[in-house]
């Protein structure tokens, strides 16, 4: 998945994705319970103002407003953008218009996609009406979008609603994608390939001398550029440690296994592992440590004791 | 070092000449739970407000701004939550300003709405902090994959056990002291209805014996995960003037931060932290916190940051801190009582838990803490921190109003 493009900084797709869910409350389970049974609510404002989508509480005096209302299927574009290339998760897989369309008995505009041949088939004021998704669960794509539309306004324009019907959906899932190109920048490029060859290169800050490992390409404590690099280890220093009893979801490691806090031999600061070939219950603080590679492996598997004798805890106090 | 890395908002608070004393007159909380399912992220924070609004016997006219916080956007995908939930806080036509500063969010908020008040920018100011954790999954928003990085190996806890270990090592605490301090809080929890942890059955012999997670943290020297919020109003002399109920005054306030890594990072004893401690002192007039200060609401994750944090904080000297946690001195009829209401370990709304802190410590001082106030407490600390250590928020309040 990496590439090195001209300039040798490392990047690589990153996609960040999570199906987070929602509670809903008691007016947007109205709302979407209501989409499932072909029924567009709305609520009451202080004001007399018709709002659609239903807030749950007032946008002029903050008041609590729970007064549902039935608005029709039917409405007016009161603006719109064309979409030339539809995005994945969009509305529609051909490109259309966004619109506000204010239904009839709203006083506000909902946000939706509107099915047209083209801009020039597009225009404020257009009539339009909702085209229902055959499959409705209680979501806002139970509207498959809108479309032209020049006949009789619909019913239903502001008759109360109690919004209660039978089974109501009362959370969604609400999924997330974020795609990035992620880049770790010039000094974390220069450590990640040091690494491809077994050697751990490090920079020092030109002003307070340490050693970072990894690189950052700054010192965070003096705010300047670091470009010296240096090599540290292999070897180094258990300074702290801690015996994982509880197996992660993505973690392909047997429990227990120990995750320690590695000072490596002139770094300044330790940088974490796990320690292996020795049973989780004999390493200790001081503990001196080397690094195990597997075949294509991009970080070393584990660390491992060296046999030296422990190190002495004033070598390595600062550095936990 | 610790200048060169330290921010300070203490030029704004600490000077007394001009400045507005700040009083806290309203405090509400939802009933901490680990899922809210019966209402949205609004209605949440909604009845939290709504709470506090009736403490204080205040209307939303009353309001002049709201200050909202909450943890990173990550965890419950809700990109500026502030824009959607304007309307629920009634801040049409007002300023609203959210805060990040990941896990001390709670407290810098409230620091940053006190600030509003101090300055005179505003007179009454509702500031609110929350988290839903059920709609979401923080470990998850906590450790998302980057390319080329190693997997994070350990988990949560992972993240702080070495550091408990490296605080049993500098000071020699026996291991006991982690469990002692779960067993106080959850039972202190069992006092304070808001509370999500109520372990009825709780005994230290049922801490000690649960599962061993990240030696040397136990399963029940964690903190839930809890949905949640907690709403405060502030305001000034003359608003003060009006309360109904006792008003809690700050006494003093600051923020500090420095890099979550960097060559020389004290994670046992963060530097900032204590100078962030040192700063509200100050502000206060506070030369021996363990004897000038009557209870503290500190922000404890896994149990054993108790006793660190009470060194970093200055209760206790260096090495020291476990010794006040084994003797009893932080339970809630000890003679420095801390975290009354149950703690962190007890709920844990992320970005609401450090302005629980904050509105704990005023109930203690308002003298409305309840089953679990301290007898006659008239100065209490609030305490935040978050982010890998990262950022550290306190505030001082007192039952009477500052000095000057």
């Amino acid at each position: 998945m990496a590439s090195a493009p001209s300039s040798g900084v490392l990047r690589a797709p990153l996609v960040v994705e999570f199906p987070f869910t929602r509670s809903l409350g008691p007016v947007q389970s109205a709302f979407l319970t209501g989409l499932r049974e072909r029924v567009v609510l709305g609520v009451k404002a202080r004001d007399g103002r018709t709002l659609v989508p239903p807030v749950e509480y007032d946008p002029v005096t903050a008041e609590e407003i729970r007064d549902l209302v039935e608005v029709a299927a039917t409405g007016t574009v009161t603006t719109w953008a064309w979409n030339h290339e539809p995005r994945r998760g969009q509305p529609l897989a051909t490109p259309f218009a966004w619109v506000l369309v204010k239904l009839d008995g709203a006083d506000t505009g909902l946000l939706h996609a509107l099915d047209a041949p083209g801009p020039d088939a597009v225009r404020t004021g257009m009539r339009v009406r909702v085209r229902w998704a055959a499959e409705r669960v209680g979501a806002i794509t139970d509207i498959a979008c809108f479309e032209p539309y020049e006949g009789e306004r619909g019913a239903r324009q502001g008759a109360p609603h109690s919004g209660e019907f039978a089974e109501p959906v009362t959370g969604i899932v609400a999924p997330a994608r974020l795609d990035y190109t992620y880049s770790p920048g010039r000094a974390q490029t220069a450590y990640i390939n040091a690494l491809s060859a077994q050697k751990t290169v490090g920079e020092r800050c030109p002003s307070c001398r340490k050693v970072y490992v990894p690189p950052r390409g700054a010192c965070p404590t003096c705010g300047v550029a670091t470009a010296e690099r240096v090599e540290v280890g292999p070897r180094g220093t258990v300074t702290t440690y801690c015996i994982v009893n509880i197996k992660a979801k993505n973690l392909d490691i047997e429990v227990p296994y120990v995750y320690a806090h590695i000072a490596l031999d002139g770094a300044d600061l330790a940088l974490h592992a796990r320690i292996a070939g020795i049973p989780y219950d004999e390493v200790r603080m001081g503990l001196r440590v080397e690094p195990v590679w597997t075949e294509g492996g991009r970080f070393p598997d584990h660390y491992r004791p060296t046999g030296e004798p422990d190190a002495d805890y004033d070598t390595y106090k600062e550095l936990i | 070092m610790s200048n060169s890395v330290s921010n300070s908002v203490s030029d704004s608070m600490g000077s007394s000449v001009g400045k507005e004393p700040v009083a806290v007159v309203g405090i509400g909380q939802t009933k901490h739970v680990a899922a809210r399912r019966d209402v949205s992220i609004a209605g949440l924070v909604r009845e939290a407000a709504q709470r506090a609004l009736v403490d204080a016997e205040l209307t939303w006219a009353d309001i002049d701004a709201v200050v909202i916080g909450k943890a990173p956007d990550f965890f419950e995908g809700v990109m500026m939550p502030e824009l959607y939930l304007a309307d629920a806080l009634g801040a049409v036509g007002k300023p609203m300003l959210r805060v990040h500063t990941a896990g001390s969010v709670g407290g810098s908020t409230a620091l940053v709405a006190a600030n509003l008040v101090a300055g005179r920018v505003h007179g009454t100011v509702l500031t609110l902090a929350f988290e839903k954790q059920s709609e979401s999954n923080a470990m998850w928003g906590l450790s998302l994959p980057i390319p080329f990085q190693q997997p994070l190996l350990a988990g949560a806890g992972g993240f702080f056990a070495p550091h408990v270990r490296a605080y049993m090592r500098r000071t020699g605490a026996p291991d006991t002291v982690g469990s002692l301090v779960a067993y106080k809080d959850r039972r202190n929890a069992l006092k304070n209805p808001y509370a999500h942890l109520h372990e009825e059955d709780i005994t230290l012999e049922k801490v000690q014996a649960s599962p061993m997670l990240w030696d040397p943290i136990r399963y029940s020297e964690t903190c839930p995960s809890s949905d949640g919020a907690c709403a405060m109003i502030l305001t000034g002399r003359a608003g003060a003037a009006r309360s109904p109920r006792p008003p809690a005054w700050m006494h003093g306030g600051a923020m500090r931060s420095e890099p979550t890594l960097f060559a020389g990072k004290d994670f046992v004893s963060p530097q900032a932290g204590k100078d962030c401690a040192a700063d509200v002192y100050r502000q206060a007039g506070i030369t021996d916190p363990r004897r000038e200060i009557d209870a503290a609401e500190i922000y404890v994750p896994f149990s054993w940051y108790e006793p660190m944090w009470l060194e970093n904080l200055g209760f206790a000297a260096e090495g020291e801190g476990w010794k006040l946690t084994e003797s009893g001195v932080t339970e809630l009829d000890g003679d420095l009582p801390v975290n009354m209401s149950g703690g962190v370990l007890s709920t844990n709304p992320i970005g609401a838990s450090g302005m629980i802190r904050f509105a704990e410590a005023a109930l203690q001082v308002r003298g409305q803490a309840g089953a679990h106030q301290v007898e006659g407490a008239r100065r209490a600390l609030g305490h935040a921190y978050g982010g890998g250590a990262q950022f550290f928020a306190m505030w001082l309040v007192g039952a009477e109003p500052p000095a000057t």
